[in-house]
């Protein structure tokens, strides 16, 4: 019997189209975006300015906080402007735009093929070394990994989980990835234990990845510590305090971080890219993105440089179809709609899904008929229809007193309701008003 | 046997009445009846405006203060606080009428749609989601959230322009079309002599050629108006210009030389001579049209 998480979750249709493709790498494009915002936290400072050459991996701007990141410059070419592009969050920020000139890389980055195994840094150093590269969690929600790894007092970390379920319907990129860097994605886990002190890793990957799960089994055996855990398909596993229920069996309490179960969990993403970090010396300006929609002519996973247009890649897939009604940047579920197919690709872009008409219409909402589904399928086990009302009639103390700030925003209550109501878009929506009114009373 | 009834039940009666009469003494509380006095002349309509919950606690809190300054009934304005300082032997502080203004004039012509929103018809939720359905990510999204706080029906959404529109006849200058608007597009400024006032339509913080390409009608922060007031009311901050209503002498230069339109005056007698020759589509047409 497979594990799995012990709250609620759902068991959406896989739809893993690209799930055989191999990795393409995506040919540079005639000019990036960079946005200074890819992460949680104070956006980035800008340290290049207008006319600037800049290599690949070049710092172009520097972690703007504690809770920040550096962004490392993902072409070569010149510094064209320094002004705001629409990214992903629908609105307008300030991003670096480079024009491309060649392929001109930094000389410290090694860029051979070749495993590199050993590490003599210590954990200081290597947790050093990821926070000049400015890795952030891979997996979407672009925590910087640096501050993960550096336990507040008081906590100590036990163990490293490492994320590799692909919880998200049509996402493949953490699935392929696995299948062409397995050895690379151990050592980083080595290196992750090695920063946290830790002599345990547990990388989770849902049973849908047979292949995945053998081949990782396979090369496990030479990494001391690391144990592979085939985990049984239901989403939202790949929620943070999800998989630590389903790994170790153990709930992170309302409020509290992961680290106070004694778990630092990272995306598999993340560690192959500590691994290339500390091993290679290569900052995060590149990433695996899937491509994918049913009427998609060739879904695929593409190696993109950061700041590539979604427009490039659906190109190198096989163009917009015609009826398409949606571009979701992301998975369906926890994805947002792209206003614009210029937006960039970020740290935090694992997808781009191209809906048909049909699926992207919203259908008409009915009254709530109370079956309680969404309460059933709630992974934190909260009662969406009741946050809802709650954000409905502003009744802000309610919504707090019912844990309104532990919704993970996973969907899976829109997701399930027979009455199609929009609960996550008013929970989304009270979480971020409640959280105002937290702030404002502790300041 | 009526006479032990009598007696019995009378006497229930009398330790019943010792019983409330030193309750009532015991655990009176004291209301002054000025709060009743003044809940009387107050509009009864328990908006928030004046900042206290409902009408009750505004009262409660003009008996307990030493002084009216501070202390305004926006609904009421300078008339009821009259009553109220007759009341309680005070002096009412002298209030400038204000109202509700809606600083966007991005009409469906002037703005075109470069997506479509097609979630909850809510402007709170969707400005969490994203800038909007137009390139303007500052402009008025037209989902109604100050429509449906209004209590005095006083705000709507003009289908043809999609924007909000408020009714002078109606506002009150609560405040909580202001509090509700996600863009704070809404401000109260000062209603104006004859209800006349001039302000910048306009809260696009954008660079000038970014704005205009968004909305026709946008201000580009070319800080013409700037140059242009005598009084100094207008300042010019993230690429749009602000005219300070205290300033404001209601001159109406800044209207002329605007270039995209976007200063607006309400309530004017038309002028007697046009300075400029203006094409024939003027912007003033226009305002006439969204702004009542």
């Amino acid at each position: 019997m497979l594990r799995t998480f012990r709250i609620g979750g759902i068991h959406p249709p896989e739809n893993k189209l690209s799930a055989d493709k191999k990795i393409t790498v995506l040919a540079t494009p005639k000019q990036v975006i960079i946005p200074l915002s890819q992460h949680i936290g104070a956006p980035a400072q800008a340290v290049v300015k207008k006319g600037d050459p800049v290599k690949v991996g070049t710092l172009l701007a520097k972690a703007g906080g504690f809770v920040s990141a550096n962004i490392h410059s993902s072409v070569s070419g010149k510094v064209n402007k320094i002004d705001n592009a629409i990214d992903s969050s629908g609105y307008k920020r300030p991003a670096i735009y480079i024009d491309v000139e060649g392929d001109e890389w930094e000389e410290t980055i090694d860029r051979s093929d070749a495993l590199v195994k050993e590490c003599t840094l210590s954990s200081k150093e290597i947790v050093d070394k990821i926070a000049a590269a400015g890795i952030v969690g891979l997996g979407g929600a672009t925590f910087p990994t640096q501050v993960k790894l550096m336990p507040p007092p008081g906590n100590k970390a036990e163990i490293i989980i490492i994320n590799a379920v692909e919880c998200e319907p049509y996402l493949t990129s953490d699935h392929s990835l696995m299948l062409e860097k397995s050895e690379q994605i151990l050592v980083g886990v080595t290196l992750l234990m090695k920063a946290v002190h830790v002599n345990k890793a547990i990388i989770g990957i849902e049973n849908n990845k047979p292949d995945a799960i053998a081949l990782m089994q396979k090369q496990a055996v030479s990494y001391p510590g690391i144990e592979i855990m085939p985990l049984k398909v239901q989403y939202p596993q790949g929620g943070e305090k999800q998989l630590i229920d389903a790994v170790i069996r153990r709930q992170v309490k309302s409020g509290a971080l992961p680290i106070s179960a004694g778990a630092v969990v990272q995306n598999v993403g993340t560690a192959y890219a500590v691994y290339e970090a500390v091993q290679k010396n290569k900052p995060l300006f590149e990433r695996v993105v899937t491509v994918t929609g049913k009427a998609v002519s060739n879904p695929s996973n593409f190696l993109v440089r950061m700041g590539t247009p979604i427009s490039t890649l659906i190109e190198a897939a096989g163009g917009i179809p015609e009826n398409t009604g949606k571009i979701i940047g992301g998975g369906p579920m926890m994805g947002k709609a792209l206003i614009s197919a210029e937006v960039p690709v970020t740290k935090g872009s694992s997808g781009v899904l191209l809906l048909t008409q049909e699926e992207s219409v919203r259908k008409p909402m009915h009254d709530c008929i109370r079956c309680a589904k969404c309460v059933n399928v709630c992974p934190m086990g909260l009662n969406p229809t009741l946050l809802m009302n709650a954000t409905e009639f502003k009744e802000w103390e309610l919504a707090e007193k019912n844990y309104i700030t532990d919704c993970i925003e996973c969907g899976s209550c829109s997701y399930t309701c027979p009455a199609n109501r929009p609960l996550l878009d008013y929970i989304r929506s009270g979480k971020g008003k409640v959280m105002g009114i937290i702030r404002a009373r502790k300041s | 046997m009526i006479l032990i009834a009598v007696i019995s039940l009378g006497a229930i009666g009398a330790i019943g009445a010792v019983f409330l009469y030193a309750a009532s003494k015991k655990f009176e509380v004291y209301e002054d009846p000025r709060i009743a006095q003044v809940q009387e002349v107050l509009p009864g309509a328990n908006c928030g405006g004046c900042g206290y919950p409902g009408c009750g606690g505004f009262a409660a809190a003009c008996v307990k203060a030493d002084s009216l300054d501070g202390l305004l009934c926006p609904v009421g304005g300078a008339e009821v606080m009259g009553k109220v300082a007759t009341i309680l032997g005070k002096e009412a502080a002298s209030a400038e009428p204000m109202i509700a203004v809606v600083r966007c004039n991005g009409t469906c012509e002037a703005r075109p749609r470069t997506n479509r929103y097609d979630g909850v018809q809510s402007c709170s939720i969707a400005s969490t989601l994203y800038g909007g359905e137009t390139g303007c990510t500052f402009g008025c999204l037209g989902y109604g959230d100050c429509v449906s706080v209004c209590n005095f029906d006083a705000i709507h959404i003009n289908p043809a322009t999609g924007l909000a529109e408020v009714d002078e006849e109606k506002c009150t200058s609560c405040g909580a079309c202001v509090k509700a608007c996600p863009k704070n597009i809404i401000e109260l400024r000062k209603k104006g002599p004859k209800s006349r006032r001039i302000f910048v339509s306009c809260v696009n913080k954008d660079k000038g050629g970014v704005a205009k390409k968004a909305c026709a009608n946008a201000c580009i922060g070319c800080s013409k108006c700037q140059k242009e007031c005598p009084f100094e009311a207008i300042t010019i901050e993230n690429n749009v210009a602000y005219i300070d209503y205290t300033k404001c002498r209601l001159c109406r230069k800044c209207v002329a030389v605007c270039p995209t339109g976007a200063i607006h005056e309400l309530n004017f007698p038309p002028r007697k001579v046009e300075p400029k020759e203006a094409p024939a589509s003027t912007p003033k047409v226009k305002e006439e049209t969204n702004l009542k």
